[in-house]
């Protein structure tokens, strides 16, 4: 009984959800509190797991079982190893800090706050099944679930349309996703035998390179979408119309990670060897061409949410990139920082959000490090990790990843040091503008500090984001066997990331200056217009792909009914039946000889058969 | 004693130009008088079977029974026919056949 206890994981947030939904929706004060309970006590089951705590394996239920010998049946199993648990503590750690954060956050709003937080829990809920599922096929019942999870989020304000359009937009992009993953994981099933991770172990060294690099790379589409990944990136940024605290917790910390975390969970289990050599040149170009993009279009954005958004695509995409040159625990290291200090910036932006009467716009800030100290004292704290400032947290998986390309590949070190002067850049430009100088606009004039539930959260992520890449942390976070956090080691990646910081911040506060500028000096001119207008990737698959696809989807279907149906098989057998109808008419010409002379020739005939053929009686 | 044939020869002789004429003529009176020639082109050979099947000089008289009963219902057929003309000239004031053709428009 004891060993099921990890199945609390799951159960607690889906009955929480159900019970906010089914029993409380009228009653939101109750859901939230039974909501962010429910995230408290499965974020205390993890720190108990990870302490040593030890209950057995749990039970693996049978969910498809299958007649035949010598078929994989599908089953439900959990698995507890380190590497799943650390990130439990991610997602229940951070999970449960944005309930108490949106429980300031939603104060006040007209919505239904109890869709809101059962939404949460869903989230709570499919989360982990990806997380703590032992197959691929379990992998993607969470998968999908996160996926509609997010769209209940995203689209929490729907009654805004820019919401429900970008909720619509985030599904429909990641289905494209799903859909190679799907893929994957049937060729999985054909090449390796079985879905289950624990079973894939050594499986792929007799197995054709060619088959490998396929499987790789379909189970990869998955990530692409999940982890918003080029070509599919473009639904993240557009997914920050929903409540901040869920752009934290979802879009920023945990499930755009899940690609991440799904990418590493294969190559543990698959082992490095199943990652062919194009398989990983692939992946990891996919990572940095989505870390520069990234960069390159967050300079140019308005919006601190979008900012903020973009900086997670580049992060994302360093990930990944770490997945792609066989430096798993690099990436699974940056994703641990980075969920910290990216889920402190948003939850810091969404409380400068709420404290301006929900001004998003930077230019129309400023001023606001006098007037709420502590939340920008936080959002700096998060900023100084995203910018590798050395002993922040960011510094060192930062420099992990880039250890790890200098050993493989000196292109994606390069690359991975360019993106870093980019972000350091882009965050020096959000942070100068927005609290430096004089208020440009009311909105930020009135800015009070935040309510405790909102500062709470913040100082406790705040003090993750510094600490959580020291060594006695992030050894202890990072499972891998050898795996040991970088510490200050003078070398060429030091002296690099350096002078790309230091490139970033002089570049940064020369064209900024300190907060005196009202508008962006580099703004008008047409680079800066395609960065804004996010390189017009979106307007590309707006205008040709949709639009195409539709327009010639349209023609297709027109032609079928028009041509096919209408005109071959409704009108052609009409037309068929009435020509047969006028032959046959022609011959009841109504003239009474014409009869006659048939029936004389039939009856000639009749007779030259009976007397000349039939043999006689 | 004149052969069967000749007698089959002028019976198909008499039948053919009955045919024609129900196919050619237009007047219905006319096609009516055809259709008689035939029954007659029918009886013609029937009592010349009668005749060449005879033994001893006496016809079996089967067939000739059997050409009295046609001209029985020849009779009939003229009662009921001319009738049916009559009844046709005073709905349509034609006797053509070609007027017969009401259904068709």
């Amino acid at each position: 009984m004891i060993q099921n206890l990890p199945w609390l994981f799951l159960l607690l947030p889906l009955v929480v959800a159900a019970i906010d939904w089914l029993c409380f929706s009228k009653c939101p004060r109750t859901a939230a509190g039974l909501s962010t309970l429910s995230a408290i006590a499965t974020f205390a089951l993890c720190v108990a797991y990870l302490n040593g705590w030890q209950t057995g394996t749990p039970d693996i239920y049978t969910w498809l079982p299958t007649a035949t010998e010598g078929m994989t049946s599908l089953s439900m199993g959990l698995v507890t190893d380190a590497l799943a648990m650390r990130m439990m503590l991610v997602v229940t750690g951070i999970g449960a800090l944005v309930h108490i954060f949106s429980l300031g956050y939603m104060k006040g709003d007209s919505s239904n706050l109890s869709r809101y937080f059962a939404g949460l829990s869903i989230f709570m809920f499919s989360m982990s099944t990806i997380v703590l599922a032992d197959n691929l096929a379990m992998t993607f019942i969470g998968w999908e679930m996160v996926g509609f999870s997010s769209y209940l989020l995203i689209g929490h304000w729907f009654h805004k349309d820019s919401a429900a359009d970008a909720a619509k937009k985030a599904f429909i992009t990641n289905r494209v996703g799903d859909f190679g993953f799907l893929i994957g994981i049937l060729l999985t099933l054909a090449v390796f035998g079985t879905i289950t991770f624990a079973e894939m172990g050594g499986k792929a060294a007799g197995i054709a390179p060619a088959l490998l690099t396929a499987t790789v790379i379909c189970l990869f589409c998955g990530a692409v979408g999940k982890s918003a990944q080029f070509p599919l990136h473009v639904w993240l940024p557009d997914a920050m119309e929903g409540p901040t605290p869920v752009s934290a917790l979802i879009h920023a910390a945990t499930m755009v990670a899940a690609g991440v975390y799904m990418l590493v969970r294969l190559q543990v289990s698959m082992g490095t060897e199943a990652f062919t050599e194009t398989a990983c040149i692939t992946i990891a170009s996919v990572g940095a061409i989505t870390a520069v993009l990234a960069a390159l279009m967050a300079m140019q954005q308005d919006d601190i949410k979008r900012v903020l958004a973009y900086s997670t695509l580049s992060q994302l995409g360093y990930m990944v990139m770490a997945v792609g040159l066989l430096a798993g625990e690099a990436a699974m290291f940056h994703l641990y920082t980075h969920a910290w200090f990216k889920a402190l910036l948003f939850l810091g932006a969404g409380a400068i959000i709420v404290c301006c009467h929900h001004e998003q716009d930077i230019w129309k800030m400023g001023g606001l490090a006098k007037r709420m100290p502590l939340t920008v004292l936080c959002f700096l704290m998060g900023t100084f990790a995203l910018i590798a400032i050395p002993g922040f947290s960011g510094f060192f998986s930062k420099e992990a990843i880039l250890h790890a390309a200098l050993e493989t590949s000196p292109v994606f070190f390069w690359i991975g040091a360019g993106v870093a002067a980019l972000t350091t850049f882009y965050m020096t430009r959000l942070c100068l503008v927005a609290f430096c100088g004089q208020a440009r606009d009311h909105g930020a004039a009135e800015a009070k500090e935040a309510g405790p539930t909102m500062l709470l959260p913040l100082l406790a992520l705040g003090v993750m984001a510094i600490i959580s890449g020291y060594g006695f942390i992030a050894d202890f976070l990072v499972p891998y066997a050898g795996f040991e956090a970088h510490g200050f080691e003078l070398g060429l990646p030091f002296y690099v990331s350096m002078g790309s910081l230091a490139l970033g911040i002089i570049a940064a506060l020369l064209v900024y200056g300190c907060g005196k500028r009202t508008t962006d000096p580099l703004a008008g001119n047409c680079l800066s217009t395609a960065l804004r207008k996010r390189l017009y990737i979106d307007t590309i698959y707006d205008k040709g792909l949709i639009g195409g696809i539709q327009e010639y989807g349209a023609q297709i279907i027109e032609f079928a009914d028009a041509a096919l149906i209408r005109g071959v098989i409704v009108q052609g057998f009409a037309w068929l039946t009435a020509k047969f109808g006028m032959l046959l008419s022609w011959i009841q010409n109504g003239s009474l000889r014409g009869y006659a002379l048939v029936a004389g020739i039939g009856i000639v005939i009749f007779v030259f058969i009976l007397a000349f053929t039939i043999p006689t009686l | 004693m004149t052969p069967l044939a000749h007698y089959l020869i002028f019976s198909g002789i008499l039948f053919s130009i009955g045919l024609a004429g129900v196919i050619i003529r237009k007047n219905i009176i006319v096609v009516f008088m055809c259709l008689e020639m035939m029954l007659s082109a029918a009886n013609i050979s029937l009592v010349a079977f009668s005749r060449a099947q005879g033994v001893n000089g006496i016809p079996v008289y089967d067939a000739q029974v059997l050409a009295l009963f046609i001209v029985a219902i020849a009779a009939a057929e003229v009662a009921i026919g001319l009738a049916l003309i009559v009844a046709m000239f005073r709905a349509r004031k034609s006797v053509e056949s070609s007027s017969l053709n009401t259904l068709k428009d």
